[in-house]
């Protein structure tokens, strides 16, 4: 256990934020999924009796007869942000005096830095670099991505949960936007920045950075493991092979989004376009998992081998 | 009557004037006269002060505020209404949209960083040349030699990254919370362009110091626009299009085909010009959106599974 090395990592200025990103991202998805639980509690008591959701008790907040429905903005509204201004202007100065912004060697475009690593937030896409060629990783994921958070308002057909938190009524949307935010964004993230060395090879948390490192490990291509030769015949596989997974994958997915009952119910509001697009979002998004476990437990690098780009 | 003169506004010197008429040949009375007058003026004086002590009666106080500040709620609602800077706000509230659990106040705390970046933004603009050799020098004479200077870059920085973590956040409350839903489907997509511009934003920054972190995470980073399909002279098709070094996406990116000169120049004018006017713009859109869509989306009443109305046809 190499803890200067783990010191290096986090006490380096520009991880700082990636260290507070592994507390705040817990701590807000606690936040919002314990008033999301709670919310789910009442739900079930409403719809145990008809009766008290007539009432005032369908309210997430503290109600009582005779409180005024509206309050005014000063100074109710604006306490509150000259309050939030003045606590982040702290926090922002306490952090910019105890800590400076980092300054390397002056530019030099013959001295290679390794690792060289992108912006934090951007580590994710550098990470996946790894499973994907450059024009997938670094131009059409992104623009998915992009696109993908664009369309989500317009193929999220269940009307439930709309201003409140809760789990219980948009459980797949909840679930699936945590798998994206967490599970491949954030996670990817602490990955870049933690775990990957010179050589952006992987080294666990504690183990000595080490530049001369040599992996002898060999990465093969699908094609190769069924002794497929020849470009046409590799073109070939590749393309059936992607086609299975997208024909799976839509099925899996299909299975996933009726699931249950009410999901059944979602499943019939949705138009045949809105359907369509949540899947083909979804089955890309799978891609990326599907493709490290590949990558990172059989050390498959390609799947599909065109004379023109690789998957 | 000199004094009655002098309360109903005539000047007070002429009051002295027409005593000093009388008794030409006497300097007594001369003095007498100017002792009078100041006498009169000190009078004014005091009762002007006495005025000052209720400035909210004075034509300045006025003028500026326009509106009583008093406790009644109509002085309350106009103070939000007839100030430039607070008209973003509706007068009053729904009671429970200042429930800080439910918002987490990220969206408002990611705007005054904003403000903030702007400012310490501005403050370093007057000592930075976005040009080779003198950029990096313009950040070791900010370190060492500016009053203030290292704080001022040090917040510039870490409040670049604090708003990059609270754009985040804010997206995961909105989603957590359902807000995207209708009637507000338009302004997550104004929010998803500003979570990019502001990764722009950041990204456009990080080279500007020109030190080899910058320069390296750019050169990564626009590494990948060479890849671009169709676009890019590495990418799919690209070589088909006719893409070279020198014509491609990343050559417009960077205005050459290295990270040099013209990329700094490129990198300062969307950093510091481009990007936050743009930016600003989509800012604007989407506060005016929170209102025009009917304020914040909760903490609304829950809805249950059996009130699901059928959904309308076209």
């Amino acid at each position: 256990m190499d803890f200067h090395q783990l010191w290096t990592i986090f006490s380096t200025p520009d991880n700082v934020p990636i260290v507070l990103l592994l507390f705040v991202v817990p701590f807000y998805t606690w936040y919002g999924m314990r008033q999301a639980f709670a919310n789910d509690r009442l739900i079930g008591q409403l719809e145990a009796d008809p009766a008290l959701a007539k009432t005032s008790h369908r309210k997430t907040q503290p109600w009582k007869p005779g409180w005024a429905k509206e309050v005014h903005v000063w100074p109710y509204l604006l306490r509150i942000e000259f309050l939030a201004a003045i606590i982040v202007t702290v926090i922002l100065m306490v952090w910019s005096i105890t800590l400076n912004a980092p300054l390397e060697e002056p530019s030099n475009p013959t001295l290679t830095m390794n690792p060289a690593k992108a912006p934090w937030y951007f580590l994710g896409l550098q990470e996946m670099l790894v499973y994907f060629d450059p024009w997938m990783a670094g131009v059409v994921f992104p623009s998915l991505i992009i696109i993908g958070l664009m369309v989500i308002p317009y193929i999220d057909a269940n009307p439930l949960g709309n201003g409140y938190y809760t789990y219980k009524q948009r459980k797949f949307s909840i679930l699936t936007f945590i798998f994206g935010f967490i599970v491949l964004w954030v996670s990817m993230i602490i990955i870049g920045t933690i775990i990957r060395g010179p050589g952006w090879m992987w080294f666990w948390p504690g183990v000595t950075w080490d530049h001369n490192r040599l992996i002898f490990e060999v990465n093969r291509d699908l094609p190769d493991l069924f002794s497929i030769k020849g470009r046409i015949g590799k073109l070939i596989f590749g393309a059936i092979v992607m086609g299975i997974y997208f024909v799976g994958a839509w099925i899996g997915m299909h299975k996933l989004i009726t699931l249950t009952k009410f999901s059944k119910k979602i499943y019939a509001r949705m138009s045949l376009l809105q359907y369509s697009i949540m899947q083909v979002f979804l089955i890309l998004m799978l891609l990326l998992p599907v493709k490290m476990m590949l990558r990172l437990v059989f050390r498959i690098k390609y799947i599909w081998i065109t004379p023109w780009f690789n998957i | 009557m000199a004094e009655t003169d002098g309360k109903n506004g005539a000047p007070p010197a002429s009051a002295g004037g027409t005593t000093a008429g009388s008794n030409g040949k006497n300097g007594k009375g001369k003095v007498t006269a100017l002792l009078e007058g100041g006498k009169v003026v000190r009078e004014r004086a005091t009762e002007e002060i006495k005025a000052l002590k209720q400035p909210e009666k004075t034509d300045l106080w006025k003028s500026v505020l326009r509106v009583k500040h008093d406790e009644t709620p109509r002085s309350r609602a106009l103070g939000v209404l007839s100030n430039v800077f607070l008209h973003l706000h509706p007068a009053k509230i729904n009671r429970d949209a200042v429930a800080y659990k439910y918002t987490w106040g990220m969206g408002g705390m990611t705007f005054y960083v904003y403000i903030t970046l702007v400012f310490t933004g501005t403050l370093l603009m007057f000592y930075y040349h976005p040009s080779k050799v003198v950029a990096f020098r313009d950040i070791l004479y900010l370190e060492h030699d500016v009053p203030f200077g290292k704080l001022l870059r040090n917040m510039h920085r870490w409040g670049a990254h604090l708003m990059v973590i609270m754009v985040e956040l804010h997206m995961f409350r909105v989603f957590l919370t359902g807000s995207y839903k209708p009637p507000r489907q338009f302004n997550w997509v104004v929010g998803v362009l500003l979570l990019v511009l502001t990764l722009l934003l950041s990204f456009t920054g990080y080279l500007l110091p020109d030190d080899q972190l910058g320069f390296w995470a750019v050169t990564v980073g626009t590494n990948m626009a060479r890849a671009t399909p169709l676009l890019g002279h590495d990418g799919p098709f690209g070589h088909m299009l006719g893409m070279t070094p020198f014509n491609d996406v990343r050559f417009g990116l960077l205005g050459g085909s290295i990270v040099d000169a013209n990329a700094l120049l490129r990198a300062y004018i969307w950093h510091c010009v481009a990007i936050p006017i743009i930016a600003s713009t989509f800012m604007v859109v989407h506060f005016w959106r929170v209102r025009k869509d009917g304020g914040i989306s909760g903490p609304a009443p829950v809805m249950l599974e059996s009130e699901i109305k059928e959904p309308r046809k076209l």
